[in-house]
């Protein structure tokens, strides 16, 4: 069994926190693990790299104590364990910070803290966990309030709930799952602090990701997966470059080469002027937001989450009440419902690809009839028209290369970038005059990603004005013909790509703007 | 040896089914294990329940009798779910319908003599819409307020229970009795074996016309689900109310509508129920139909032909019950079945996986 990979195996040594050797892990039609091996030393950041379905979170759950392998032995510090759950792990010292956060959403941090730890059997001291909270998060630089509820933090602040809690269990090695996944960029500055700080106190960190920038500028070794095989075990990341990674991961040479037609942009199809809407939580979201998208145009929105643009993009799509106008082609759909905004001609491609912009148990043909089946051809008087509902969906399925068994498959077994590929189709199929697209390619990998920029840049070349919000800046770099930085929900300041774009300009005004420093025009507030 | 359950990826189609008949089975075989520990002979049970239910054309009559008022409620359940609606108030619906038609022939004054041709669509307007109106209650109640429509359902259930027996054991008792008079003939839907002087196979039999109904409500709700935007939309809100809503549906609006058509669709079984087969209404009209109608939609997987399937089924446990002593094990089977049906559930969505501790290699 050693026709794999020209690699050396690793050696077994007494400076490896944990070891995975030769771990094989199928699931029914699918060879998740094939003889994997991985070694991390104590107190480094290991990177672990691939697509999606590469078979680097099953590889971590079998570490975790969620999975047990088929084949091939764990070791921990050098002696072999056998993990029955994921308490066994923690036990072991491995903790690992899931995608979905494992809190509890009414109680407060320490109490969640509590949950984990299984030391004061009955009665409960609130005071102590409260007191460990705090020491440990000033220990690896975390501010934590151990008195709020989870329900109050904002996701950077539960995912470090999710680690402290780890540590006082006693993890001496943490396992992240596309940790960044959820962060916005300076969010994942102060957690890249934190990992440092943390590794050099001993613990170590194995750093899912599938994302090249982040992995070379933290990790100390990288492991790159593909197809449940490890492609490159261990390497400097010194010696690599994005390329280099990117060909390990997809197996072929990725280099985003888009093709972008110069469009002359047409006239203004969105208009929002004097924008106000609250939050879920009623709190003011958009306060007095004015934009204008005109055709054949890409609006980047760039903003730190939470500063209004999801709200933006709800209230462009009828999802969200609001006052102030929001003009579709002279139409104004403020405040009217969704169905308003669809016939205006505005098609929408949602933050949450399964919980909004998909039904996860009905088939393609449901999912990608969604815009369509009101108007014919698919809608016949009252009747729904089955054949051409499937021709549709047969249609958009083979010109957008949604992989899927059948037509008639329920769509939550789609993999994120098919899903997201569904979405596109239906939305740019419909023919619209304006595209609201929120984080288009979040979660993809670099393969999908590539094709999801292609699609919006074709859907401008036809002329429709699309608003593209994202949190990866780089994207909005790629893409947009202009960057819109909203802070507080109002639109903060413009730039025009690619001449007048500055990535550290636009990153300070997504942070609050000229105080901070900039200096020139404001003193500093000192 | 270790058992797990591991989620499955897509069930195949034949699955569900399978599994549904299956946990009948398996329901079967526990119902038989306890009548045998209680000194009873199960196979002879089984067997005479067979033939209580089944035995011959009369008894089958019975059985399709007591499968009518079923069939409606299963169906106004399984629509009601659907769209993740529970509609627990079916019982209810039945009552308030029942009561409508009562109405027709108690309340309205209507001369003696008025003919079936009148009487008759009147009855049944007036029991769906009573029903209608006991549904709109907790729909609108739900739709603008968000109250938990499982609570009003079934709360009103109990208020429908004491509106009637108002009414039988008030105005409209018959000597003090907790009935009502019994109707005219011209407010009977026909019975087969009102044909009987022509065709001398049917007489005693009492099938009646709400079968006709239920057959025909059966079919334009497949219709409607399967055929139409209408059903896609609701498909789409039952599956995920937030991308119904993307999808620009108004959701509020379907809420009250679904919950409408639910509560006519039991208030017509309680119509068919006083107008086919008592012709009076009475305290205990309905022996729970509108609750074992929960159980029948479910067994069905919400399907509209398979609710006639299960509402057989069930009649024929309903007549048995009456039938042999005791009467308990019908009403036990029943239960048996449900929770193996919930049982079965689980397995369609996860997978039993059964491993041997893998040894440890090196």
């Amino acid at each position: 069994m050693t026709a794999t990979e020209p690699l050396a195996p690793p050696v077994a040594s007494s400076s490896n926190a944990l070891e995975a050797v030769g771990i094989v892990k199928s699931f029914p039609g699918v060879l998740a693990n094939d003889h994997v091996d991985l070694d991390l030393r104590q107190g480094e950041i290991h990177a672990l790299l691939g697509e999606n379905g590469a078979g680097k979170s099953t590889l971590m759950n079998v570490l975790a104590g969620l999975y047990r392998p088929d084949e091939g032995v764990v070791r921990v510090d050098g002696r072999a364990v056998e993990f029955r759950s994921p308490r066994d792990a923690i036990t072991a010292g491995i903790g690992m910070v899931h995608q979905h956060f494992t809190l509890v959403p009414s109680q407060t941090v320490a109490e969640n803290v509590l949950l984990g730890l299984d030391k004061p059997r009955f009665r409960l001291d609130l005071k102590r966990t409260e007191a460990e909270v705090d020491r440990v998060a000033r220990d690896v630089g975390l501010k934590v309030d151990a008195h709020a509820r989870i329900w109050q933090l904002s996701v950077g602040e539960q995912q470090r709930v999710e680690i402290i809690k780890l540590l006082i269990q006693g993890a001496q090695v943490l396992i992240l799952d596309e940790p960044t996944a959820v962060l916005a960029p300076q969010e994942i500055a102060d957690l890249f602090t934190t990992l440092r700080s943390m590794v050099a106190t001993g613990t170590s960190v194995v750093f899912i990701s599938h994302k090249l920038g982040e992995v070379l500028s933290i990790a100390d070794r990288i492991t790159v997966m593909r197809a449940g095989r490890v492609t490159a075990a261990g390497i400097d990341p010194k010696g690599v470059t994005r390329a280099d990674l990117a060909r390990l991961m997809v197996g072929r040479p990725v280099l985003e080469q888009l093709k972008r037609t110069e469009v002359e942009a047409g006239h203004v199809v969105l208009q929002v002027d004097d924008v106000h809407a609250d939050n879920d939580r009623g709190v003011a979201a958009l306060r007095g937001a004015s934009l204008e998208v005109r055709s054949g145009e890409i609006v980047g929105i760039a903003a730190v989450a939470g500063n209004g643009q999801s709200e933006l993009a709800q209230v462009i799509t009828g999802l969200r009440t609001c006052t102030g106008r929001v003009m579709i082609e002279g139409r104004d759909v403020a405040a009217r419902p969704a169905r308003e905004s669809i016939a205006a001609g505005v098609a929408h491609v949602p933050e949450d690809r399964s919980g909004v912009g998909s039904a996860p148990n009905l088939s393609l043909v449901d999912n990608l009839i969604l815009r369509a089946f009101r108007r014919p051809p698919l809608a016949r008087g009252p009747l729904l028209d089955e054949r051409a509902s499937r021709d549709m969906a047969g249609g958009l399925r083979e010109a957008y290369a949604i992989s899927a068994p059948t037509l008639d498959a329920p769509v939550r077994i789609l993999s994120g970038g098919n899903l997201q590929r569904l979405i596109l189709a239906r939305e740019i199929d419909s023919a619209p005059k304006v595209l609201v697209a929120v984080q288009p390619t979040r979660g993809l990998d670099v393969g999908a990603i590539e094709g999801v920029h292609q699609m919006l840049l074709d859907l401008r070349a036809k002329g429709t004005g699309i608003l593209l919000i994202s949190e990866e800046l780089e994207e909005l770099l790629a893409l947009a013909d202009r960057i819109l930085v909203m802070y507080e929900g109002r639109i903060a300041a413009s730039f025009d790509t690619p001449s007048g774009a500055d990535v550290d300009a636009i990153g300070l005004e997504m942070t609050g703007g000229e105080g901070a420093g900039a200096g020139e025009s404001v003193s500093a507030d000192t | 040896m270790m058992a797990r359950l591991e989620p499955r990826g897509q069930p195949p189609r034949w699955l569900s089914p399978l599994l549904t008949v299956t946990a009948v089975a398996v329901a079967l075989v526990i119902g038989a294990i306890v009548l045998a520990l209680v000194g009873g002979d199960p196979v002879k049970s089984y067997l005479h329940i067979v033939k209580a239910a089944f035995g011959d054309i009369g008894v089958l009559s019975d059985t399709l009798v007591k499968a009518t008022p079923l069939i409606l409620t299963g169906l106004a359940c399984a629509l009601a779910f659907r769209m993740r609606l529970w509609n627990i108030g079916a019982e209810g619906q039945f009552l308030l319908g029942a009561w409508g038609a009562s109405f027709v022939i108690l309340g309205l004054g209507l001369p003696e003599g008025t003919p079936a041709i009148v009487l008759i669509p009147a009855m049944m307007l007036a029991g769906a819409l009573a029903g209608a109106i006991w549904g709109i209650v907790p729909g609108v109640l739900r739709a603008r307020l968000g109250v938990n429509e499982i609570i009003t359902t079934l709360m009103l259930n109990y208020v429908a229970l004491a509106w009637v027996q108002f009414w039988v054991f008030g105005p409209w008792s018959e000597g003090g009795f907790q009935q009502t008079a019994t109707f005219p003939k011209e407010a009977w839907l026909p019975r087969l074996t009102d044909f009987g002087k022509e065709i001398p196979l049917l007489s005693g039999l009492t099938t009646h016309l709400g079968m006709v109904f239920a057959l025909i409500a059966t079919a334009i709700v497949w219709f409607a689900v399967s055929r139409t935007r209408w059903g896609y939309e609701m498909r789409l809100i039952g599956d995920n109310a937030r991308a119904a809503r993307y999808a620009g549906i108004d959701i509020r609006r379907y809420i009250v509508v679904v919950f409408a058509i639910s509560g006519a669709l039991a208030g017509l079984a309680g119509m068919s129920e006083v107008a086919g087969s008592v012709h009076r209404l009475q305290d205990r009209i309905s022996p729970g139909y509108g609750f074992t109608a929960i159980i029948i939609a479910f067994l069905a997987h919400l399907g509209p032909w398979r609710v006639v399937v299960a509402s057989i089924l069930f009649g024929a446990l309903i007549l048995a019950g009456r039938e042999i002593q005791p009467s308990g094990v019908p009403a036990m089977i029943q239960g048996v079945i449900l929770f193996c049906l919930i049982v079965a559930d689980v397995f369609t969505r996860y997978r039993l996986v059964i491993a041997r501790r893998a040894a440890a290699t090196t």
